[in-house]
């Protein structure tokens, strides 16, 4: 029998469907749009303690293989979904989904018009919502929902400890990441293109960083605002003009805010696997994979050293900048792509050639 | 305005007749596309030969020419237009050949025209073979080992080094005419032989099999500055093997990882790019089940049945994206349709499932070999959508019309296991419904169903699902919850009625009072992420919130027609676009309901809200309970609606137009012919019956011939002329399922001049837009005949007397919009064979050739405007003074062991017209059009039955005096020897080494004229001449009649000038410059 469960949103409004394992969550509801790749955005440290709808109805039919992980594990605070495959078929797979979001202990309501959900947030923007047993009461509700979203996600999702992956060339440009709850698509792109990385946590200070004696620094993609860590923007300021330095998606705004420029919150983000951005250098379009919340704000680059490179075509959003004098550049949007297209994968080019400049 | 300057007239090709393998979705991006290029100020030049479809509308092309798709044509048009450009990459395979031809011949160089969009490199460099291969080679993408060849030993030389099975594909040919799987030497020649006549260039290609791999297609545009994208990818039900217009399609991928989904996503882009396409292309591939790798199957590139798939499942128009690309445009500055505020420049996400399912002719061409292969053999398709795959694909089966409504065929209850299993092994249209059989009962479980299919594992898991719902409604009681399960699984009232055995009533009334109801859902091409403005929906049981914005303004829905088949065709969605114009212009909102891709109609910009939902009585009674409605028009979908008409009217909907009953009294035989007794028509005599014993006994009252049908049937479905009671008997227990319910009628067979008349009345009076006359003397089915508007032969007597047949019956029955009827003429006597209060075949040619608008008046009358009121008389339109010729178009190369002779039932898939004022000429631009392979000189081989020997002497000596020679078996030559004619004698079918089929093979008959002998058997001397000259490219004439016209086009070839080209609104405007 299966246990019927609903997702409430802060605004009253209420989904409802069927509840996996009786577990209850609270988060911020966001939605992503993509109609593969759900264990790759189920284990994207950014959205660290948010709850992950999915617009695709079926979910979960290929099952689970752990080359796909992004991470060591899941880092959502709730999964909504339409249909949860119950025979997964690929000869990629090793587990099914339910099994995984069990192990994994994520909370899971599906078979939920989350079309409905979408249309919601879309219009009155992200907010918070629970996932609860259907019968569940007023208080329990109440108490869900008065759960404060916990604001240090980047601490929660970065590594513990640094490490390093070696290149196979001896001379191979060394780059230091700073983990801020990096997918590792971005770490196997980097080293694919011949880097050998040193992975250190968000914490680190820049003089550490530079102790290392990196060849270039990557800022990496993470969860939350970027406004709730300005100690880490403390020590990018540091960082900047001592090495090339590139970031992706948080590492982007943390870079913008080290540099002065602001950051806000969007209605309700960009996430999914087919948001267009114009290449302003070159005029042309590239299809891009995106997970984020916060934009940099366009009027706030006013006289700042900081040139916009790529927009959003659908909103004309930020979605990439350089320096005018410094070997640094940034993008809001995910060139690694899994999930996504690999569009953008001269990214990591561009940031190779900078290494190879410096040298 | 056009972002290209120097575009001021543009030129576009539409890709003619409907056939197999090019249906309606040409008419669909064509018309999409002209509009596309109006909007931006351009004049736009159109070609096509088939007038019914919306694209020969003379609003929606400046200049619209209805003339065969020749380059001697397209040349002359040039000629006088002179355009800037042209487009040819948006009317199919035609299009795009008659495109490279033109450009060969240097045509486009002499008129200055400039190729629009993909350019003629890219164009060759995806369809010729060899140039693709090195092409993918250098790109480093795989494609099979493969070769080209032009002669059988080089294929089975190599076939021999690769090993088999390998698959056979000519060169520069649609639908993979003449392709196919050889698991052997003997198969390979045979195929290689057929594929060599088949192909443009006589090349085929032979290659690695990887049948039993995934099907993978993307869709993928790009533009002049370099910028891609995918619009949609595709996943095959079938796996390789069948061709992908033959298989189940589901959109998006469901067994892909994201890893899979962008390694042919990237790879098609790379392909795109390397091409140089701007516009549209669709990429196939091959992928390994079981690892990473893939093949590249076939790139095609242009707009394609999978683009109009494309562009229906995510709501992205691409053939209008890919004409602004044409002129000029970048992706990023062309809007979004459906938002209204994002670009063109985006990847379409899904929040749904969309299942297309293949409609195909099997019904009518029951002799037809069902395997299913490389060579495409349907005729049209169905789509639907849904939350889940499951529901998709029952809405699909449901939108098929092939009498059944879920995943079972009745016939199957009866087969023992060991033939459900033995079938799953069987790759044809039946298939699926095998292995629902087969999983109900349990014959096999999914592995094992998986090792013999090869089908995807997770897709069997769904059929289980649905299954396993139907086991569970024959062991447990209807509750509520069950009921659910039943709905989330796709089980329509009726097919949950069929297994508890309970009333359609009870299970709707049940379904209701529990608030078990289908919500609307939007297609937005963006999964809500923005604000759309698309009326676009799709129901389904497995939501909880209602998109659709129910308005309060007058409202009437439209029902369309459903699929492409054999005797409903392209000319009905026509009628179905042209009544929900009529209602926008009446100031009413037109909803139409509809489940084909291919269609106009199914354009979300064409009515005020598109419902994409299968046209059956539960599916419709939804939208109208949501909707509310004044009422529905169901006249203009063809049967398909028609036959909805009772049940909707039953359930208290409002059925405008003709009523139910009087549709009933037309329909019903002794309801007609009490109508015929009391309007004093004659009809030739003719009985109903319903058991075996009554037919015979009343054929042999009437007198053979007779000719037999089952009553309520469309394109004269098993219909046929039978000579004597041996015939009778094998007809009733092959062809039809007589029941007291199925009536089947026995007529006396008149041989005489068939006559058809359309009419709109308002039950008064009536307005007839004009009279056609068919070539082929009754018998041939009208759909397959020649008609000539305005009559050429008839007398003043017969004109009159059919102008009042019509006003009496058009009174008689109440009719309030569109009849239509046939007459048979014979010894000037005119009777009646039947009428059918709605729109039909002939209105798109009718309305075009007589510029009345015949739909727009029908659906104002429908709703209660009067003949006079809207500035007309009762009456014949006085006819025009140029000729108009319908020609029937066949499939019949697509078909094997079809026989191709001509008879009551119908065997085209489309038409073309030939207009002009020369009625030789005009008939000639209908026979070049329809693609006969007429020879001007060589040999005629007569074969005919002993009832047509006179008359064949005429022709032959005919033949013979405009310096044919003429061939025949020995009988026959004598005949015609006895006249003084020289006449070789030829060996019978397998007499002599040099027998018919040999010379037919060897090109020294050029023309066949042969008529039935005797039977419907498949396997006689005749039916293998008339195959063998379909195989070989040979025109064959199964009708005197249509030889005779064909000699009329011969001599008048002699001596005029044959190319000579005018616009429809020059014809229609009243021609200025007369030939």
């Amino acid at each position: 029998m299966t246990l019927k469960g609903k997702l409430i949103l802060e605004d009253g409004s209420v989904f409802y469907g069927d509840l996996l394992n009786n577990m209850k969550a609270t988060g911020e509801v966001v939605f992503n749009t993509s109609m593969v790749g759900y264990q790759e955005s189920l284990t994207d440290p950014s959205y660290c303690r948010q709850i992950l709808t999915l617009t695709y109805p079926l979910v979960g039919n290929y099952g689970i293989a752990d080359i796909f992980m992004q991470s060591r594990k899941s880092f959502v605070n709730g999964f909504v979904i339409g249909e949860l495959c119950a025979h997964g078929s690929n000869w990629h797979y090793e587990t099914g989904l339910s099994d995984f979001l069990t192990k994994q202990g994520v909370p899971c309501l599906y078979n939920v018009d989350t079309r409905a959900v979408t249309r919601r947030i879309r219009n009155s923007g992200t907010m918070k919502g629970i996932i609860v047993a259907e019968d569940v009461t007023k208080a329990e509700i109440d108490e869900l929902f008065a759960v404060p979203i916990k604001k240090d996600v980047v601490m929660e999702v970065t590594t513990p400890e640094p490490y390093t992956i070696e290149a196979e060339n001896e001379d191979a440009p060394f780059v230091v990441a700073m983990d801020f709850g990096v997918k590792r698509n971005i770490l196997k792109s980097l080293h694919e293109k011949g880097c050998k990385l040193t992975v250190v946590p968000a914490g680190t200070k820049a003089e550490d960083v530079l102790s290392l004696q990196p060849d270039g620094i990557f800022l990496s993609n993470g969860p939350g605002d970027p406004a709730d860590v300005p100690d880490i923007v403390e020590e990018i300021k540091k960082l900047i003009g001592k090495k090339p330095i590139f970031g992706i998606c948080l590492g982007h705004q943390l870079i913008a805010r080290a540099l002065g420029a602001k950051t806000y919150k969007l209605k309700f983000g960009h996430r999914g696997t087919n948001q267009p951005v114009k290449n302003l250098r070159t005029g042309r379009v590239q299809i891009s994979s995106q997970n984020h919340g916060y934009a940099v704000d366009a009027d706030s680059l006013a006289g700042l050293p900081l040139e916009v490179t790529h927009i959003n075509v659908n909103d004309g959003t930020i979605e990439g900048m350089r320096h005018t004098s410094l070997p640094l550049f940034s993008v809001q949007y995910h060139p690694e792509a899994a999930p996504g297209p690999d569009d953008n994968m001269y990214l990591f080019d561009e940031f190779w050639s900078m290494l190879k400049k410096g040298e | 305005m056009p972002k290209k300057k120097n575009l001021n007239k543009v030129m576009v090709i539409g890709s003619g007749p409907i056939i197999i393998g090019q249906a309606a979705e040409f008419d669909y991006a064509g018309s999409q596309a002209c509009r596309a290029l109006k909007e931006e100020g351009l004049e736009v030049v159109l070609v096509n030969s088939n007038p019914a479809t919306i694209m020969t509308d003379t609003h929606i092309a400046d200049r619209v020419y209805i003339e065969p798709l020749t380059v001697d044509f397209c040349e002359a048009i040039i000629e006088k237009e002179r355009p800037d450009g042209l487009l040819a990459t948006l009317g199919g395979q035609a299009g795009l050949n008659l495109a490279v031809q033109l450009a060969e011949k240097g045509v486009l160089e002499k008129y200055h025209v400039e190729l629009l969009g993909t350019p003629l490199k890219a164009i060759e460099r995806a369809e010729d073979r060899e140039l693709f291969k090195e092409t993918m080679q250098k790109l480093g993408e795989p494609i099979p080992e493969s070769t080209i060849v032009e002669d059988v030993p080089s294929a089975v030389a190599f076939a021999n080094e690769i090993g088999y099975p390998v698959i056979v594909r000519p060169a520069y040919t649609m639908g993979g005419t003449g392709g196919g799987i050889a698991e052997n030497e003997e198969e390979l020649i045979e195929i290689v032989i057929k594929g060599l006549n088949y192909s443009m260039i006589g090349q085929v290609l032979i290659e690695r099999s990887v049948a039993g791999w995934k099907e993978i297609e993307y869709e993928v545009m790009r533009d002049g500055n370099d910028n891609c994208i995918t619009v949609c990818n595709m996943e095959n039900f079938d796996p390789v093997g069948v061709h992908t217009g033959d298989s189940i399609v589901v959109a998006p991928s469901q067994t892909l990882t994201d890893h899979e989904y962008q390694m042919l996503r990237s790879a098609s882009l790379r392909i795109i790019r390397e091409l140089g396409i701007e516009g549209g292309c669709n990429a196939q591939y091959a992928l390994d089940p079981n690892s990473n790798r893939y093949y590249v199957i076939e790139v095609n590139p242009r707009v394609s049945r999978s683009s109009a798939l494309a562009s229906k499942a995510t709501g992205y128009p691409i053939a209008k994206v890919s004409a602004k690309i044409a002129i000029g445009y970048m992706l990023d500055e062309i809007t979004n349709a459906v938002t209204q505020k994002t670009k063109a420049c985006f990847e379409p996400t899904l929040d749904y499932c969309v299942v297309k399912f293949p409609r195909w002719p099997f019904d009518k061409f029951v002799y037809a070999d069902r395997t299913l292969g490389t060579q495409m053999k349907a005729t049209g398709e169905v789509m639907s959508i849904d939350r889940n795959f499951e529901g998709a694909l029952l809405k699909a089966v449901r939108s098929l019309e092939i009498g059944v409504h879920r995943l079972h065929m009745e016939k199957m209850d009866e087969w023992p296991d060991e033939r459900v299993k033995k079938n799953l092994a069987r790759i044809n249209d039946e298939r699926i419904f095998v292995i629902a059989e087969a999983l109900r009962r349990g014959v096999a479980d999914i592995d094992t169903i998986h090792d013999i299919t090869k089908i995807d594992k997770w897709f069997l898991h769904k059929i289980k699902n649905i299954t396993d719902v139907e086991l569970r409604l024959t062991q447990e009681s209807l509750t509520p919850r069950l009921l659910v399960a039943a709905k989330d699984v796709g089980l329509a009232d009726r097919s949950i009625a069929e297994i508890t055995g309970k009333t359609l009533d009870e299970v709707r009334t049940m379904r209701i009072s529990d608030g078990i109801l289908p919500r609307y859902k939007m297609v937005d091409t963006c999964a809500a992420e923005f604000e759309a403005a698309t009326p676009y929906y799709y129901s389904t049981f497995h939501a909880q919130e209602d998109e659709v914005k129910v308005s309060k303004a007058r409202k009437v829905i439209v029902l369309g027609s459903g699929p492409i088949r054999i005797g409903q065709g392209v000319e009905f969605d026509y009628c179905s676009v042209h009544s929900v114009w009529a209602l926008r212009e009446m100031g009413i909102e037109a909803i139409i309901i509809n489940n084909n891709p291919e269609t106009v109609s199914t354009d979300f910009d064409i009515s005020d809200r598109l419902y994409f939902e299968p046209l059956t009585t539960e599916d419709v009674l939804n939208i109208i309970d949501k909707e509310k409605p004044e009422g529905v028009i169901v006249q203009f979908g063809g049967q398909t609606a028609i036959n909805l008409a009772a049940s909707l009217q039953k359930a208290g909907v409002k059925v405008f137009g003709t009523s139910v009953d009087d549709i009933d009294r037309a329909e019903d035989r002794e309801r007609f012919d009490e109508v015929l007794t009391q309007t004093h028509i004659p009809r030739p005599r003719g009985i109903s019956v319903t058991n075996l014993q009554d037919a015979i006994d009343g054929a042999a009252d009437i007198g053979y011939p007779v000719m037999v049908r089952p009553s309520y049937v469309l394109g004269g479905r098993a219909m046929e002329i039978v000579y004597n009671e041996a015939e009778l008997r094998d007809y009733m227990s092959r062809a039809v399922k007589v029941t007291p319910d199925h009536p089947v009628l026995v007529d006396r067979y008149m041989e005489g001049t068939e006559v058809e008349v359309d009419g709109i009345s308002d039950g008064v009076d009536v307005i007839i837009p004009g009279i056609m006359e068919h070539v082929e003397r009754a018998g041939v089915h009208s759909g397959d005949s020649i008609a000539v508007y305005p009559p050429q032969t008839l007398s003043s007597k017969v004109i009159y007397t059919i102008i009042d047949y019509t006003k009496r019956l058009a009174v008689a029955l109440h009719v309030k919009g569109l009849l239509n009827i046939q007459f048979v003429v014979v010894n000037d006597e005119v009777y009646i064979i039947e009428v059918n209060p709605r729109s039909s075949r002939t209105v798109p040619f009718l309305s075009k050739v007589t510029d009345v608008k015949m739909v727009n008046l029908a659906t104002r009358i429908a709703l209660g405007a009067t003949v006079k009121e809207l500035g007309y008389h009762s009456g014949l339109v006085p006819p025009k003074p140029y000729v108009a010729v319908k020609a029937p178009v066949f499939s019949f190369a697509k078909m094997t062991d079809v026989d191709i002779a001509l008879g009551p039932e119908m065997k085209s898939t489309g038409e073309v017209m030939g207009i002009d004022y020369h009625y030789a000429r005009a008939l000639y631009k209908a026979i070049i059009g329809s693609g006969m392979n007429v020879p001007t000189k060589g040999c005629i081989l007569f074969t005919v039955a002993d009832k047509d020997k006179d008359e064949m002497k005429q022709l032959a000596k005919a033949f013979s005096d405009i310096g044919f020679e003429i061939c025949a078996t020995e009988g026959t030559a004598k005949t015609i020897q006895a006249m003084g004619i020289d006449a070789e004698i030829v060996g019978k079918v397998h007499e002599r080494s040099t027998d018919i089929i040999q010379m037919i093979k060897s090109g020294k008959i050029n023309m066949v004229i042969n008529t039935l002998t005797q039977g419907k058997h498949s396997m006689n001397d005749g039916f293998k001449i008339r195959r063998a000259t379909v195989e070989h490219g040979v025109a064959c004439l199964t009708s005197l009649d249509t030889a005779w016209e064909v000699l009329r086009v011969l001599s008048f070839m002699r001596d005029r000038r044959l190319v000579y080209s005018l616009a429809l609104q020059d014809y229609v405007g009243g021609g200025d410059d007369l030939a």
